[in-house]
């Protein structure tokens, strides 16, 4: 079978994996990131449809959802039984498996991936937890480097109220309650995600973050967020 | 948090490695009924995994889903949960830790299943250098002999089926076995491995591992629990 010769070349972070051909892969690679309750995964629900809408074929993802190990981290986070290193690492699993049984089969059939978070999430978290910067990048060398990466932030403050607007309120994790570092859940949630917005606002310059002010309506995140996926995909023909 | 050759423990860890057949793990429950015997206080680090790993391992096992990557992440939580747990709270407590096969065998398999040697080395950073790592070396043929008659069945991953070295199990475990002979046989320099010559009797290697062991014992406190009834051998 003919096929149109390749010219996007992906490219690892570090290492990278054995037995990946990079220049088989033909899709492209999309990240939404941002804190808990930022309203990421609002956004994909409304991309997707949309890419779709134009005759892309889109594969969305999200952390801790792989065949392998997303029941065991469930099962961790439910009984906290993990330690810091040890659950980093289960998550780098849960990452590999999904970036070589999900996303790279998927970017070699020319999908658009979108992924609801990446490495930067899992790296940050490392990061409060007290773990070593560089060797968590170092882990994760053997991540392919995205297309693109879009940034959502926002301000403490403005995910106070997003967090209570939804059902479960606030949450153990997204609070960090696992690291003691206050009494009850709000003050745990304004310590770590203070500490989780200056780890994100530090990787936007060394990892191309584009920033897009998460405080504006919903709309216009994806407005905006549709003009820059539309360019880049622009770049695909 | 604490990499390679930071930490600054009381206690003292003692590794031993080897390819499967080399008679480590004999030699080094030897070594934990002396040290006992002793009165120091020990601590027999098992390959006991948490129940969460152990399921998402069996999974991968069993369903064959484990690509070279992701055996050794899981393997890799699978041994921080035991740093985390069995081996830094004793060595802070200032017990003699004993680990039947550490980082280097992770280094020797992960290899051979082709992933960079230079980014597993980095992942396993987090582990405290052990007191002394024993290698038990052996000539292949030696270890298989031991072993191949006595074990009833090799399982698909022991035996790097999944590196399709060979359709016959048990031709993929002796190539699979010569290939991560040769990673350890390179590491004993990198990580100044102490070699134990595993072909001579199981009681020389023990004097020689009693040797080794004791010089570094000194000022290391003896705990004998006399009002603990021990059974007589």
């Amino acid at each position: 079978m003919y096929e149109q010769e390749n010219n996007h070349r992906f490219e690892f972070y570090g290492e990278g994996l054995p037995g990946v051909d990079l220049s088989e892969l033909r899709g492209r690679l999309i990240v939404i990131e941002g804190p808990d309750g930022v309203g990421r995964s609002t956004q994909v629900s409304m991309l997707k449809p949309w890419l779709e809408s134009n005759g892309h074929a889109v594969l969305d993802t999200g952390m801790t959802r792989s065949a392998l190990a997303g029941k065991g981290i469930k099962q961790a986070k439910e009984g906290i039984t993990l330690g810091p290193i040890s659950l980093s690492l289960f998550y780098a699993t849960d990452f590999a498996d999904r970036l070589e049984n999900e996303m790279i089969p998927a970017l070699r059939a020319g999908f658009i991936v979108l992924t609801d978070r990446y490495i930067y999430s899992l790296m940050a978290r490392a990061i409060v937890r007290g773990l070593d910067a560089a060797w968590i990048k170092s882990v994760y060398g053997m991540a392919l480097k995205p297309d693109a990466v879009f940034y959502l932030r926002a301000e403490l403050k403005d995910l106070i109220p997003r967090v209570l607007s939804s059902p479960t309120g606030f949450d153990y994790w997204e609070s960090g309650m696992d690291m003691h570092l206050g009494e009850d859940l709000f003050d745990s949630f304004n310590i770590y995600q203070t500490k989780m917005l200056s780890v994100f606002d530090s990787m936007i310059d060394e990892y191309g973050f584009e920033v897009i002010d998460a405080t504006q309506p919903i709309d216009t995140i994806y407005r905006s967020l549709q003009r820059r996926i539309g360019r880049l995909l622009r770049e695909m023909y | 948090m604490q990499m390679y050759g930071d930490h600054q423990f009381s206690g003292k860890l003692f590794i031993v490695e080897g390819i499967d057949g080399s008679g480590k793990s004999t030699q080094l429950s030897l070594l934990q009924q002396w040290l006992r015997r002793e009165g120091y206080l020990v601590f027999f680090s098992e390959w006991n995994s948490s129940p969460l790993v152990k399921d998402t391992t069996r999974r991968g096992k069993k369903k064959q889903m484990l690509t070279p990557t992701t055996f050794s992440l899981i393997h890799a939580t699978d041994f921080a949960d035991r740093i985390e747990r069995h081996i830094i709270p004793p060595l802070k407590a200032g017990a003699i830790v004993l680990a039947d096969r550490y980082i280097y065998t992770a280094f020797a398999r992960d290899a051979a299943r082709g992933v960079s040697p230079r980014w597993v080395r980095e992942l396993y950073r987090f582990a405290v250098k052990p007191t002394v790592a024993f290698y038990f070396s052996v000539p292949l043929e030696v270890s298989l002999k031991r072993i191949l008659g006595a074990r009833a069945g090799l399982k698909y991953y022991e035996a790097g089926m999944d590196l399709e070295l060979s359709d016959d199990i048990e031709e993929s475990f002796r190539i699979f076995q010569g290939m991560i002979r040769d990673r350890y046989e390179e590491m004993i320099e990198e990580f100044g491995l102490t070699v134990i010559d595993a072909t001579r009797s199981i009681e020389e290697q023990q004097n020689d591992v009693r040797a080794i062991v004791e010089r570094e014992l000194v000022g290391v406190p003896k705990h004998p629990a006399p009002h603990l009834e021990f059974e007589e051998d």
